[in-house]
């Protein structure tokens, strides 16, 4: 008996790599989804390696060489070079960085939170519990996003940090209410009211019963928020409530190269580019496993 | 001699998926003449709403090829029709009842504008105008016996129940005088005396206005009230087909025989175990005769070649190696 | 003498709606007795789930008594003792939905011995591989997961996962309403091979008569939250005496001559069933009943018993109108 059980358990690696396998083959039937992988794919990969794939480091710190500032495009500056002469693709990508970090940081904090709190609304759902999370997640939807985070981000001191929190408190009820509708939709299912009726714990049923079902929407968010949350950070930055010079954030070098405009163009547009390649890519991203998870559904 | 209104020959339907190719209809043959009312039986997975998704052309064409085989509705093949002309004979000649009422009405729209819709595009429409449209309405859901059909077609589907909805469907079925009626498990989702009801509905409206019917089911009970002539499918094939009286009489093929056996019967002796095994998985498909690896009476030849009808008299051939005759 | 294993009597489940009060379960009484199998039939509204899910603790009663063992339980199955939970377990009607497409099979039949703890941890796969046998199933189920595994499949792991805690009553709730007739036959013979095995008591609910002849040793037939009428199986289908049964058991699709013969004579149903919130006064059956007399819009019948052992509910019969 127990081999039996031993030698089936053994091909839970093979298993996995078959459904990789399948999702990559049905993610991949869109080619606008594989576009999406491709730009992130890069994205995360300059972010990853910034202090080794960019050509000047240095120029991403406190970095000045007045005889090199404000040059064009050209072979040795890809992308130009700033006021201060710091090259700006290295600085692009050190930006990439900056965002992507802002980006994990903010929904590791939000999603989890979010999550909890809709999986409990909506299992308790015609309850007080409900009513209590739920109105409170209204409140903070009720706001607009950018006022939201302004607010916060003006009455703390402008810098990273602080702007991460203001993106997440404005952040976590989106989670919440996407998972408070899956939960009370699911509350009623056999298989929920045989977990019930089995005796299962209610953090049983919370997160090994409904979470599961929720990996998919869930995961779907996540990737687009990516993308949004990036755009939000580069919004605060941009008014200058978030990271200070000369730390490298895109929206900062939109901000700051937007005077120079339209004569050292390249100042502004090359950031701002980057910043709408990021968003742009989690958002087909997002989109391709959208669609992936309906097609596995039916 | 009626007309010959139907006549698949060798469909062949399969669909792309990630491990291969699903080759689930294997050389379909299924004929029917006007006003006939003919039964297809089979079950979960056998292919029956392939097959009627086909004639419909109604099958999403990426996963789904037709890689074989000619459906001939009135002399013309379908499967060659341009999309205007499949348009054409969707609204005109050919109706289909699906088998859930409530996914088969469309949520935001009232009853009223589905079924004026539906007639609008119709054989009927020929200039008529909306009040006339409206009357049609009026007319043809007192005829599947709804009470108060004014108020209904200002209705939403879902303030009715399932046996109202499915009535609904069978009333712009029918309103729209199409020449075929395809029902697709039409009762299966209701209550056993509603579905009664609504069987002796369609079967009263379909005798009157002489429709020809084909009713796909997996209840071999539901086909033998109901119908004039049966198919019975496994797997993509056709394996016995004959007059109703003749099937439940005198069943040959060892599917129909495991089938009727293991039905509970009223009178009590007990229910015959199953048929062994499973559905044949469509990607590596049993050769020769998709039924032998569950035949109790399998021979050498069942292995190896794909049988072909054989007749045995009267309307009623099987595809079976034991009637090679 | 036979055991009785469940009673109840006048059983109600009321469900307090915005749109009024839902009698779903109005007054049922009923015996079942150690290893037989008492079927329940009734079409939507009848309040035959309702009278399961009483009976399972889904939801606590409204009134009336409900005993198991001697033991009340009238109460929701949180609230019961641990003994009573293990040996009272309940198969959902839709395999599609009964178990958790995003669990294996593993998890999904680990659970009550996990939250029952009648099975150390260690011999948990051992007891999972074997009740998989059981269910004739093959051991390496254990590493799929539902969608995986076609619908007759998927009930018998509903049905092992009930056996996981070694029951001695189990509720059947259309089991095989959903699937194919010769998958249906699979499953029915291994329910009848299991009830004989290891000595289960079982409430069989279904709308199949015909199934329902074949394996129940007690048929009671219930509308709009009553009993209509109760009756071992073979006198049951032989002399159906209240006017619903008869209309249930001619409509129902038969396949041969035999069987046609045995039906009553054909009652034309009309009209819709009307909801339970909407209860007709007097015999809740009266507006569709081809039967029916002036004393039934105004009085509900009593239940009686013309026969030994088979009750009606019907002003048909003498005795229903007093009290």
């Amino acid at each position: 008996m127990h081999t039996a059980t031993t030698a089936a358990e053994k091909r839970l690696v093979p298993r996995i790599w078959e459904r990789v396998k399948k999702g990559w083959y049905t993610f991949s039937k869109n080619p606008l989804s594989v576009v999406g992988a491709v730009i992130i794919f890069f994205v995360v990969f300059f972010a990853v390696f910034a202090p080794f794939v960019s050509p000047y480091p240095e120029h991403a710190g406190n970095f000045v060489d007045f005889d090199n500032a404000s040059q064009p495009p050209s072979k040795t500056h890809l992308f130009g070079t700033d006021v201060f002469g710091r090259d700006i693709l290295t600085r692009v990508f050190f930006g990439f960085r900056l965002s992507l970090i802002m980006g994990v940081v903010v929904i590791s904090l939000t999603a989890p939170v979010g999550v909890t709190l809709g999986l409990i609304a909506g299992y308790k759902k015609n309850t007080w519990v409900e009513t209590l999370i739920m109105r409170i997640t209204d409140i903070f939807v009720a706001v607009p996003p950018l006022i939201l985070a302004l607010a916060v981000a003006a009455i703390l001191t402008p810098n990273i940090f602080n702007s991460m929190m203001a993106v997440s408190l404005m952040w976590w009820p989106w989670y919440c209410r996407m998972v408070y509708g899956i939960a009370s939709s699911l509350k009623n299912e056999f298989y929920i009211q045989s977990a019930e009726v089995t005796g299962a714990s209610i953090l049983h049923i919370l997160f090994r019963e409904i979470l599961p079902n929720c990996y998919g929407p869930v995961f779907t968010k996540v990737s687009l928020d990516m993308g949004w949350v990036i755009l939000l950070a580069s919004a605060l930055s941009f008014v200058g409530l978030g990271a200070q010079p000369p730390t490298p954030d895109l929206g900062t070098m939109v901000a700051d190269g937007g005077k120079y405009m339209p004569d050292q163009w390249w100042i502004a547009v090359f950031p701002a580019i980057a910043i709408m390649f990021v968003v742009f890519g989690f958002n087909i991203l997002g989109d391709g496993i959208r669609d992936m998870l309906e097609v596995e559904k039916t | 001699m009626k007309k010959r209104l139907l006549d698949i020959r060798n469909l062949e339907v399969g669909f792309t998926v990630y491990g291969g190719y699903l080759k689930v209809l294997n050389g379909v043959h299924f004929d029917m003449a006007e006003g006939e009312k003919v039964g297809l039986v089979g079950e979960t997975g056998c292919g029956k709403t392939t097959t009627a998704k086909s004639v419909l052309k109604i099958l999403p064409v990426p996963p789904a090829q037709t890689t074989g085989g000619t459906i001939l509705f009135k002399g013309r093949d379908i499967l060659t029709m341009s999309r205007n002309e499949i348009r054409d004979i969707h609204a005109r000649e050919i109706s289909m009842i699906f088998q859930d009422p409530t996914a088969a009405l469309n949520p935001v729209f009232t009853i009223g504008d589905q079924l004026m819709t539906a007639i609008k595009y119709s054989n009927l429409h020929d200039g008529m105008s909306k009040r006339e449209i409206r009357q049609k309405a009026v007319q043809s859901l007192k005829e599947v016996q709804l009470p108060d059909a004014e108020r209904i077609l200002e209705n939403y589907p879902v303030q009715l129940s399932g046996g109202m909805r499915q009535r609904i469907c069978i009333a712009m079925a029918l309103a729209t005088r199409s020449t075929l009626l395809v029902a697709d498990e039409p009762t299966t989702s209701l209550d056993v005396t509603i579905q009664d009801q609504v069987l002796r509905l369609l079967g009263s409206l379909i005798q009157e206005k002489d429709t020809s019917t084909i009713l796909i089911t997996h209840s071999l009970g539901l086909v033998r009230e109901w119908t004039e002539r049966v198919y019975v499918m496994y797997a993509g094939v056709m394996v016995e087909t004959a007059d109703t009286a003749e099937l439940f009489k005198n069943p040959l093929h060892p599917y129909t025989k495991g089938l009727m056996a293991a039905v509970p019967k009223l009178t009590g002796e007990g229910i015959a175990a199953g048929i062994e095994g499973r559905i044949p998985d469509y990607l590596h498909p049993p050769s020769g005769c998709r039924f032998h690896p569950r035949c109790p009476s399998v021979m050498d030849i069942c292995k190896k070649e794909k049988p072909l009808y054989f007749d045995c008299g009267d309307n009623h051939k099987t595809a079976c190696f034991l009637y090679r005759d | 003498m036979e055991n009785i294993i469940l009673r109840a009597h006048d059983l109600k489940k009321h469900f307090h709606t915005k749109r009024g009060v839902v009698r779903a379960a109005d007054g049922v009484s009923f015996t079942i007795n150690e290893q037989e199998t008492l079927g329940l039939v009734g079409e939507s509204g009848s309040g035959k789930s309702t009278v399961a899910y009483t009976v399972m603790g889904i939801y606590p009663a409204t009134s009336g008594e409900l005993v198991f063992k001697s033991q009340d339980i009238t109460g929701e199955t949180k609230k019961r003792p641990k003994a009573l939970k293990q040996d009272i377990q309940i198969v959902f009607q839709d395999p599609g939905s009964s178990l958790n497409p995003r669990r294996t099979i593993r998890q999904i039949l680990e659970l009550p011995l996990q939250v029952h703890n009648t099975v150390p941890k260690q011999h948990r796969a051992e007891r999972i591989a074997k009740l998989l046998e059981m269910v004739e199933l093959p051991v390496d189920f254990m590493y799929k997961s539902p969608p995986s595994i076609g619908g007759g499949e998927r009930q018998m792991i509903a049905i092992a996962r009930a056996l996981a805690t070694d029951p001695s009553f189990i509720i059947l709730d259309e089991p095989t309403s959903a699937l194919d007739v010769s998958v249906q036959a699979k499953i029915i013979n291994k329910l009848m091979d299991l009830q004989k095995e290891l000595n289960l008591t079982y409430m069989f609910i279904t709308h199949d008569l015909s199934l329902m002849r074949n394996m129940a040793s007690r048929v009671a037939i219930m509308y709009l939250g009553k009993i209509c009428e109760i009756a071992p199986t073979a006198e049951f289908f032989k002399n159906p005496l209240h006017p619903y049964t008869q209309m249930l058991l001619s409509s129902i699709p038969v396949v041969s001559e035999q069987e046609e013969e045995l039906k009553p004579k054909k009652v034309v149903s009309t009209g819709e069933i009307p909801s339970p919130v909407n209860v007709p006064p007097g015999c809740s059956f009266h507006l569709r009943c081809p039967r029916r007399m002036e004393v039934c819009s105004r009085i509900d019948p009593k239940i009686i018993a013309p026969k030994e052992n088979h009750q009606v509910r019907c002003h048909l019969f003498p005795g229903a109108a007093d009290g």
